[in-house]
């Protein structure tokens, strides 16, 4: 167990590395560095003064001597201005060039700064991850136990009435993506023309206070695509497990139909779910980029569309590192899960 | 012009489905709930040998449920009828169903036709034993439908890009201000915020997603098997590099993965070019492949057959990589592709790049699947047999476990087309690739969105729209599930 875990963190890294190297690559493409150039100079810039901008923040080096900076196993870029002071990406406003390190990058815990937000990467990515967990909080929360029941009533009794409304109902919810049902949320529930007015159309207030009012939508519009899925892939286990011998033994001594649900069939059936539910994660990731967009409610996901807009490279690598890391880890856990949940896999 | 409402002179119908409706919503939640509550069926033997069935009450509850819904169903063919029979004066519903005559007309043709010859038409004819198969393959027709004669101009009242004058935001039903001669009266679904037609851009939306979706999860496919396969068939160091780069690509949101790749400077630096270049190469291998394992020991018959096929598809590939007579033509240097009098087609850069990240973002999948099957029906008897007999390993891939594994493949391939679709409105609302003013629906949905407070019509068609046409062929592949498994 120990070296599967080791050999998956080794995987876990180099996919890491690979992945950062490639939106490094894509971020560093000279017509996206120009447009950097122009979007923190202004929008006239020549062609002459885009180059003189790059060639000071050190972005026209080789790319991958760049991604050594980055990682902090290369000494970073400094340039010397014409009247002899000293600028770089590890001297932080305030500081001279002495006191401030050679190496600054990943390794050394400096994760740059952001040209977008003008505020250091770090503080960027912790604050509107801390928005964006409280969000997921909550949509896990409605999800999953909804997700469960549904799938557990629906393959109980495979075909009966229950079964056929409920599978519809979810594969209704899988066909409606985020924009879909969100937009549709927002016109029913919160416009004038409709006049229902139930909930507030934006989330925009629920950053910093959080009611039913204006934070149960966009947890609804993500939960409820992720929500048929699982109930389906519950539905389809619980079926199974449903047909199982033991299960028609136990009908066969008499045990009553909701005993052999609670404790027969359930423990079993809830093993694929839980695999589902954490490789759910980097959907939900999706989800929460357009919901946050629709909401206006500034998570990590709008962070993503803002750093993406206006290409700023520094706050885009961490945001897929953090993605990247969201995702792999997600799937360590499901096959450590797994293994832990099903004896006969452990055994073989 | 009056404005018009939504149904006109056969208002008279709104109760009668309110009441239809009502009734089979009521008679689904009884149904659930006897379902739970009441004891499962007993069958009770009688003396003369027939069959009696104790519980009355769930036959009564299924009969009314199937009574209700049969009512419901009728009422809206008909308002469908009177619509296309009496036009505008059948308001909005009428004048729309009228505009739909073609898609109507096909439709009836094609079931008609498939359900007469459904016992000759193999896993398509089956589809039409299955109910859920058949509303699902119906909205997925439907929506089919609609894009071709919205392409040739049949349905659509209005140019979608056409701007009116005192249109902008304007209800359904609207009437024009300055009728002209030829112009249709009315804004059936009302004018966005740039006073277009609602209507005749959510109809030229079909016509993009009906083009783009399905092409592109088939160059999908074909990347996914023809690196699945002997990924799956032959494993070892080849499986471990194929699945890293598969999980690689994986791991990356998709969303991140859009905003990087499709953005005019990206466009600019023809990357998108070279991935084009290399996706769109697998189908060429995978056919030479395909027929070479074959007919490779009936070399008179194989080479012309080689040469014919493989000529038209590279001819077709070097059109479809090459613009204006290049490959790649960026500032700094350009590669010479197919000169323009020989070129077919030219796909704009736009289009090309959300063509080719779809296919980038869906290979993946595909490949984990057929790799998946690939490793399951490796350890068969047939293959063994194959083996033994000697044939080569592509021709087992190809002719034995390719055809053994396309029940589940044909069910993906539904389902993926439907996420596609829901990409391609991702992209379309975050405003990526496509242009501005395109009718497609993520698009419409982005810019109706903004005003959705007080305007709800333009955003809601499109948002209707993609959600019927997913959950057509989410439908559609359950339906082909089920029927496959049957056998």
């Amino acid at each position: 167990m120990g070296l599967f875990i080791l050999k998956r963190v080794g995987i876990m890294l180099l996919t890491a590395l690979c992945l950062t190297f490639l939106v490094f690559f894509l971020t560093n493409l000279y017509p996206n560095l120009e447009k950097l150039a122009k979007t923190q100079g202004n929008f006239r810039m020549s062609d002459e003064q885009v180059e003189s901008y790059l060639e000071k923040n050190g972005y026209l080096q080789a790319t991958p001597i760049k991604y050594g900076e980055w990682l902090g196993i290369l000494p970073s870029y400094r340039h010397t201005n014409e009247d002899g002071t000293v600028q770089g990406r590890c001297i932080l406003p305030g500081k001279t060039a002495e006191e401030s390190p050679k190496f600054c990058g990943i390794l050394q815990g400096y994760w740059g700064y952001s040209t977008v937000f003008k505020e250091e990467v770090s503080t960027v990515v912790g604050t509107r991850l801390g928005l964006t967990g409280r969000l997921m909080f909550w949509v896990m929360l409605l999800m999953v136990p909804s997700a469960l029941i549904l799938g557990i009533l629906a393959g109980m009794r495979e075909g009966s009435a229950t079964d056929r409304t409920l599978s519809t109902f979810a594969i209704t919810t899988t066909a409606t993506p985020e924009y879909v049902s969100g937009v549709i949320f927002i016109a029913i529930f919160t416009s004038s023309a409709v006049g229902l007015k139930w909930f507030k159309g934006t989330a925009t207030q629920a950053m910093e206070n959080p009611t039913f009012e204006n934070f149960f939508l966009p947890v609804l519009t993500i939960a409820l695509y992720g929500m048929g899925y699982i109930a389906r892939m519950t539905r389809a286990s619980m079926t199974e497990v449903m047909t199982a011998q033991y299960i028609r033994t136990a009908r066969l001594k008499g045990v009553s139909f909701p005993n052999i649900v609670m404790k027969h069939a359930l423990r079993n059936a809830l093993i694929a779910p839980f695999t589902v539910i954490m490789l759910q994660f980097p959907w939900l990731l999706n989800g929460v980029v357009i919901v946050e967009t629709l909401f206006n409610y500034k998570g990590f996901g709008w962070a993503l569309v803002q750093a993406a807009g206006n290409n700023d490279i520094q706050l885009l690598l961490a945001i897929s590192v953090v993605s990247v890391f969201v995702v792999l880890v997600t799937q360590l856990i499901s096959d450590i899960g797994y293994v832990y949940l099903n004896p006969r896999i452990r055994i073989s | 012009m009056e404005p018009l409402s939504w149904t006109g002179s056969i208002a008279f119908l709104n109760p009668i489905l309110a009441i239809a409706l009502g009734l089979m919503v009521l008679s689904i939640i009884v149904w659930m709930l006897a379902s739970i509550v009441l004891p499962e069926d007993q069958m009770i033997v009688n003396a003369d040998g027939t069959l009696t069935s104790s519980s009355s009450i769930r036959i009564l509850i299924q009969t009314a449920l199937r009574y209700s819904f049969l009512a419901s169903v009728g009422v809206l063919v008909a308002y469908v009828v009177l619509g296309i029979a009496m036009g505008t004066s059948a308001g909005i519903i009428g004048a729309i169903s009228q505009q739909f005559l073609p898609v109507w007309l096909s439709l009836i043709i094609l079931y008609a036709m498939s359900i007469a010859f459904k016992r000759k038409l193999g896993l398509y004819g089956k589809l039409f034993d299955s109910p859920i198969g058949m509303i699902g393959f119906g909205l997925v027709m439907f929506w089919v439908f609609t894009g071709i004669f919205g392409a040739l101009d049949l349905i659509v009242t209005h140019d979608p890009l056409t701007q009116v004058s005192g249109m902008k935001n304007k209800v359904p039903g609207t009437p024009l201000p300055n009728l002209e001669d030829g112009q249709y009266a009315w804004y059936l679904l009302g004018g966005d915020n740039l006073a277009r037609d609602v209507f005749s851009r959510m109809v030229k939306g079909a016509w993009i997603v009906v083009q783009i979706a399905p092409l592109a999860t088939m160059f999908a496919f074909m990347v996914g098997i023809t690196l699945g396969l002997p990924a799956g068939y032959y494993g070892g160091r080849l499986d471990t590099l194929l699945s890293f780069l598969a999980n690689l690509i994986l791991a990356f949101p998709v969303i991140l993965l859009f905003y990087l790749l499709v953005t005019p400077e990206i466009v600019a630096t023809g990357v998108p070019n070279y991935m084009a270049a290399i996706l769109f190469v697998f189908p060429i291998i995978f056919l030479g492949v395909l027929l070479n394992s074959r007919y490779y020991t009936r070399p008179n018959f194989r080479t012309p057959l080689l040469i014919g096929v493989l000529g038209v598809a590279i001819w077709l590939y070097l059109s479809l990589i090459s613009t204006g007579g290049y490959i790649i033509n960026t500032d700094s240097y350009r590669i010479w592709g197919l000169p323009t009098y020989l070129d077919l087609f030219d796909i704009p850069g736009g289009i090309l790049v959300v063509f080719v990240s779809v296919v980038f973002v869906n290979s993946p999948t595909v490949f984990r699947i057929v790799r998946g099957l690939a490793l399951d029906i490796k350890t068969r008897d047939y293959v063994a047999a194959a083996q033994t007999r000697g044939e080569g390993p592509w021709y087992i891939m190809l002719w034995e476990i390719l055809p053994n594994a396309r029940g589940p493949l044909i069910v993906d391939f539904c389902l993926r087309i439907g996420y596609t679709t829901i990409l391609l409105g991702t992209l379309g609302f975050f405003g990526l690739g496509l242009p501005p003013e395109s009718p497609d629906w993520g698009s419409t949905i982005n810019e109706g969105r903004k005003l959705l407070s007080i305007y709800l019509h333009p955003a809601l068609p499109p948002a209707l729209a993609l959600l019927s046409l997913v959950l057509g062929l989410n439908l559609l592949a359950d339906g082909l599930r089920e029927e496959s498994l049957k056998d």
